[in-house]
């Protein structure tokens, strides 16, 4: 009985309303098209977001006001016992050194692996002192702090002078030695080669 | 003869203490008492009893007879828990494993800065999913587990599995990659709820632990299989699993399936967080390798360590997996590569999960060597390191390195004594 009414035709006017219908809710009126479905869980306020949000990307939008300098930042790496772990000016302690003692005609590729020397942006340097230091206070570090330690990263690094004053606004700026010489991601695709033309 | 018809004599006891009814329960507990006799050799219940533990009843154990456990990896690094109660990289044992589902208590543990396991209480935990959508949203656990759920298999598998000529069992050469039935809410299924806005091209994920690790992870991904997990074979995420709730990003390499999830934030580019900084390559070409894992296998028995007791006819078993889809085919060379024959799959195979395959073989006792390879769903087939080599026009050497995940064949060598060894070696 069922599937026998649905076989019947349908009246055309009604076809005709269909199509309308579907511009409607999808174009024509996008609040309800978008509007949840399972209505679950609650919207955070913006200052539960704003502290929360702490991946800095390269813009540096993320980056809260506060400004410092290498010699501020020689001054914090003392105090907050970073030099415990990662030794005097960067080298020598059990954490992973913090500057290279190769030459600057030495290509930065060739160079140990350290954040502030080849990361290709300064705000990376900010968002991991920020995040994942000192070691068991993480989260611990005011916005000053972390500029100044990072002013003085990249100043052991030759990558800033002694005198500068990095903050939210020239922080993003800054020219890292890696340059555009490093290695950008691809666009993925779904069920596709990792890698196109690679076979393995 | 004596035991048979004292056994009979029971069963004949206990039907009547079944008759009697209200004697059930005493003569059951006699029963178990007569068990718990020593065994008498020769007799049908040789074994001793084991006692019920309140443990025992509540969580069960495995036999005692059972002793297949994790390791550091890799040998001689850093062992866990160290002094501090730190945890550091611990390989499955592979060369144990029956079937494709790693126990949730020998799953391989890789942690973002090597250390810390964070207690979290599911009730203070929340996932706070905004950035470019039209309705920024937080969820308690509870909430999560509201939404429409999928339950996939899927393996995980950390970059740092690499297989090389020093390394002695195939736990110490590909136990960091381990299989596991996963429950929870599809990504897409949240963002949609979200109102994702075309602008968000990338999200980062980002963990509740101590530094807090975060990945990059393409939309398009994100939107296709990626899924908030919330349980594990069957029961919630250990916390060396990223408890209580973790992302799944199927095939992509370990270290983007972030652990302990508070975060998701949609952004309209690639952020070079420090996750990132580790996967930074001077080449487009090679980046590209770091993120979906290629086709891989490995013969798990007979493999490194392990002993045959001499010719005749073995079952030759392993597990194969890719990044880039379900496998498709995987076959066995009993010949050191010369001539290579079809396996059989033991599963249905499913979508970057590993699959277990085996392979007939009757060992005429020379000596000899075993690999095996597979082909995925997509077409990407498992390569020789000397193929991977000549692909990238570089020579060839002992300690050649293969760029992205190491995916290439691993060879078991037979001695004729029976004794295998690394191929590699």
């Amino acid at each position: 009985m069922g599937s026998r009414e649905m076989l019947r035709v349908p009246n055309p006017l009604k076809i005709a309303t269909i199509p309308l219908l579907l511009v409607g809710s999808l174009v024509g009126n996008p609040a309800i098209a978008q509007s949840p479905t399972y209505g679950v869980g609650r919207t955070p306020t913006a200052e539960e977001l704003r502290r929360m949000d702490i991946a800095i990307g390269p813009t540096g939008e993320e980056l809260p006001p506060g400004s410092g300098s290498a010699k501020e930042g020689a001054q914090v790496y003392l105090e907050k016992a970073c030099v415990g772990c990662h030794g005097v000016t960067g080298i020598g302690g059990a954490a992973p050194a913090l500057r290279s003692e190769q030459g600057a005609d030495v290509p930065v590729w060739q160079k140990e692996r350290i954040l502030p020397l080849r990361s290709p942006y300064a705000t990376t340097v900010w968002d991991f002192i920020n995040r994942g230091m000192p070691l068991g206070l993480e989260g611990t570090l005011t916005p000053n702090e972390v500029y100044a330690l990072t002013a003085y990263l990249l100043f052991i690094n030759n990558v800033i002078p002694e005198d500068q004053v990095l903050d939210q606004e020239n922080l993003p700026q800054v020219r890292m030695p890696i340059g555009d010489e490093f290695g950008k991601p691809h666009e993925f695709r779904l069920n596709a080669p990792r890698l196109k033309g690679y076979p393995y | 003869m004596d035991s048979k018809r004292s056994s009979r004599r029971e069963l004949l006891k206990l039907g009547a203490a079944l008759a009697g009814g209200t004697t059930v329960a005493l003569r059951g507990t006699a029963q178990a008492q007569e068990h718990n006799h020593p065994a008498t050799p020769g007799s049908e219940n040789a074994s001793p009893m084991i006692h019920g533990s309140k443990e025992q009843i509540e969580y069960g154990q495995r036999s005692k007879y059972v002793t297949s456990v994790r390791i550091a990896h890799p040998v001689g690094g850093r062992a866990s828990p160290d002094v501090f109660g730190k945890v550091f990289h611990v390989a499955t044992p592979l060369q144990d494993s029956v079937g494709v589902i790693t126990p949730s208590s020998l799953h391989y543990v890789a942690t973002t800065r090597g250390s810390y396991l964070p207690d979290i209480d599911p009730q203070q935990h929340t996932l706070t999913i905004h950035g470019l959508v039209d309705r920024p949203l937080t969820l308690t656990v509870d909430e999560l587990k509201r939404f429409p759920s999928v339950t996939r298999l899927h393996f995980i598998e950390c970059a740092g599995n690499r297989h090389n000529g020093q390394q002695k069992t195939v736990q110490e050469t590909h136990g960091m990659t381990s299989c596991s039935e996963w429950t929870g809410v599809l990504l897409s299924t949240l963002l949609k709820e979200c109102g994702l806005k075309s602008s968000a091209k990338w999200f980062v994920s980002e963990g509740a632990e101590e530094v807090k690790g975060a990945s990059s992870i393409p939309i398009a991904k994100g939107m296709d299989d990626c899924l908030i997990a919330y349980g594990q074979n069957g029961e919630p995420l250990r916390p060396q699993q990223g408890f209580p709730v973790r992302i799944m990003v199927p095939g992509f390499e370990g270290i983007y399936h972030t652990k302990f999830l508070r975060r998701i934030k949609l952004v309209d580019r690639f952020y070079m967080n420090y996750n990132e900084f580790g996967h930074l390559r001077p080449e487009d070409k090679e980046l590209a390798l770091g993120e979906q894992i290629g086709p891989k296998s490995v013969i798990t028995y007979p493999s490194g360590a392990q002993q045959l007791p001499g010719p005749g006819y073995y079952e030759i078993s392993g597990l194969a997996w890719s990044g880039g889809g379900a496998v498709k085919t995987v076959e066995v060379s009993t010949d050191g590569g010369k001539k290579w024959n079809r396996a059989q799959l033991k599963n249905t195979p499913q979508r970057m999960a590993h699959v277990r395959f085996a392979y007939e073989w009757r060992w005429d006792g020379t000596e000899t060597e075993i690999l095996s390879r597979c082909t995925d769903e997509i077409g990407q087939r498992q390569a020789m390191r000397e193929e991977i080599a000549n692909w990238w026009n570089v020579p060839f050497e002992r300690n050649y390195r293969v760029p992205g995940l190491d995916n290439s064949v691993m060879p078991w060598k037979i001695a004729r004594d029976g004794s295998v060894t690394n191929g590699l070696a």
